[in-house]
């Protein structure tokens, strides 16, 4: 290019070149300029991260607070087995060894469709019911506060299947008397790095109740959340409050306290709970022991997952 | 003659744009390997930026966009190891030392070291990375693997687990940069 200058250099045409290219050279500093300013700082790289920087994660160590849901869905393509126990009365003393002689056990699969979408099906030894929900996240809670909450609707339903009772003649058992349907909405919160709270409003459909004065529809709010006490351990607490005049008789509202415990693989949730049931009909609007004359109980969680789809990354 | 002066200082300039390197969706994988069980976690979403006229190499990650096989060992690195909430970045940043043997014009592969800093859970360490640089069609590939000891940045490992976790991992950093 330099020879071709040398050889041109008197015509017109190449000083009007070198007039333009002259103009250039002039704007040419300050654009390197700002080029090097913005690799010094590296600024655009860190927006670049800040975009990537979207959903907050871990609200809560597992999909389940106590009794209930949390607004964590079990991972795409992963298969959660749950183990569920809550032993009997704490002052049934020495002869009952304070309830760990007798349990009900609910034994679950919980499956990650997608990320939002989580399937579970369930067996209970309470009136040996039968249980499937689905879990959908409807928002979710971001980094940068945009959203500010997550939420996410929870859909069960569930069967007995315990012998008919046996009814005076004329008299028909439908097998629609053993259903029970449950919706709810879970809103949390992740305030920070050690504290979550939840809120759940529950509507729990009977389809058979026993008295014709009783509700068929119990409408309940639920409160939770968890504090984090070290990196594998928080402190978890869950209370539903049945709204007054749409309770089934005898009942109490639903509290329990507990530790979530992590190790590798699993998830223990250890907890002290007034409810023996685990499927929301039983534990929101069925409850009927009492905290303060001794009617607690221990209970566990034990959670055990199993990655069924690799991830992409993998394959 | 001033023209063919002012000619060159500007095709001296020119470079000086055409210099700056970077990529977005850098590859960034690391391999614990045990007796008891091996731990694979890939993130294709590092930031790098290399100034070919400086030398100057930065690369950028976000530690929760490593993927892992198993998605509660992904939660649990960045929820106990890294603790990604509190140090969400990994960070290089230092300089290519032995830029002035790589012809960015020539294709071909040449070695290279990184020196500077990594920072990664809050602990910032002086490193010289060795690696390559491998020119082609226009675009410079840095790769390199590298041992990063958990314990050096502070990272505690239970002693429950610590069968499962080897003392010594290794980090394999590949990265295409495109001219920008």
């Amino acid at each position: 290019m330099k020879n071709n200058d040398a050889r041109v250099s008197h015509t017109i045409t190449m000083q009007y070149t070198i007039k333009l290219l002259m103009l250039v050279s002039l704007l040419l500093p300050p654009a390197a300029y700002v080029s090097a300013q913005i690799s010094d700082g590296g600024e655009d790289i860190a927006e670049t991260l800040e975009a990537q920087r979207d959903y907050t994660t871990a609200t809560f160590k597992t999909t389940r607070l106590i009794n209930g849901h949390s607004i964590e869905n079990t991972a795409a393509g992963v298969l959660d087995f749950k183990i569920s126990h809550r032993f009997g009365r704490i002052d049934g003393g020495l002869q009952e060894w304070f309830g760990l002689d007798g349990a009900t056990i609910r034994l679950g699969l919980d499956y990650g469709v997608t990320d939002w979408l989580t399937v579970g099906i369930g067996r209970s030894s309470f009136q040996k019911e039968y249980d499937g929900y689905l879990k959908a996240k409807i928002l979710r809670q971001t980094d940068d506060n945009h959203m500010p909450l997550s939420l996410t609707y929870l859909g069960a339903m569930s069967v007995t299947s315990i012998p008919a009772p046996a009814l005076p003649a004329g008299q028909e058992w439908h097998f629609s008397n053993r259903l029970f349907y449950v919706n709810q909405l879970l809103i949390a919160r992740k305030f920070n790095q050690w504290l979550s709270v939840q809120l759940m409003p529950v509507h729990v459909h009977y389809n058979l109740v026993d008295t014709r004065a009783e509700p068929n529809d119990v409408l309940a709010m639920g409160i939770g959340g968890r504090v984090k006490i070290s990196n594998r351990v928080t402190f978890n607490a869950e209370y539903y409050y049945q709204l007054p005049g749409n309770q089934l008789n005898g009942t109490v509202n639903s509290l329990s306290f507990g530790f979530d415990i992590e190790t590798g693989g699993h998830v223990f949730q250890l907890h002290f709970t007034n409810s023996t049931g685990m499927t929301e009909r039983t534990f929101v609007g069925q409850t009927i022991d009492q905290w303060n004359n001794g009617g607690m109980h221990f209970g566990f969680n034990i959670s055990r997952v199993f990655t069924i789809v690799t991830p992409k990354e993998f394959r | 003659m001033r023209y063919t002066i002012l000619i060159i200082i500007i095709l001296l300039a020119l470079p000086a744009l055409a210099q700056q390197y970077s990529t977005r969706t850098g590859k960034i994988s690391f391999f614990s390997e045990t007796p008891v069980e091996n731990i694979q976690a890939v993130s294709n979403q590092a930031s790098a930026e290399l100034d070919a006229g400086t030398g100057k190499f930065t690369i950028q990650m976000l530690v929760k966009s490593f993927r892992f096989k198993k998605k509660l060992m992904e939660e649990h690195f960045n929820e106990n190891y890294m603790e990604s909430d509190r140090y969400p970045k990994a960070v290089f940043d230092g300089q290519i030392t032995d830029l002035s043997e790589v012809t960015l014009a020539k294709d071909g592969s040449y070695p290279v070291k990184a020196k500077g800093t990594l920072t990664m859970h809050g602990v910032s360490r002086d490193v010289i990375i060795p690696g390559k640089l491998i020119v082609a069609d226009g675009n410079i590939t840095a790769t390199a693997t590298f041992i990063a000891k958990p314990a050096d940045y502070k990272i505690k490992v239970p002693s429950l687990v610590r069968k499962n976790i080897a003392e010594e991992i290794s980090v394999t950093v590949n990265l295409i940069l495109h001219e920008k």
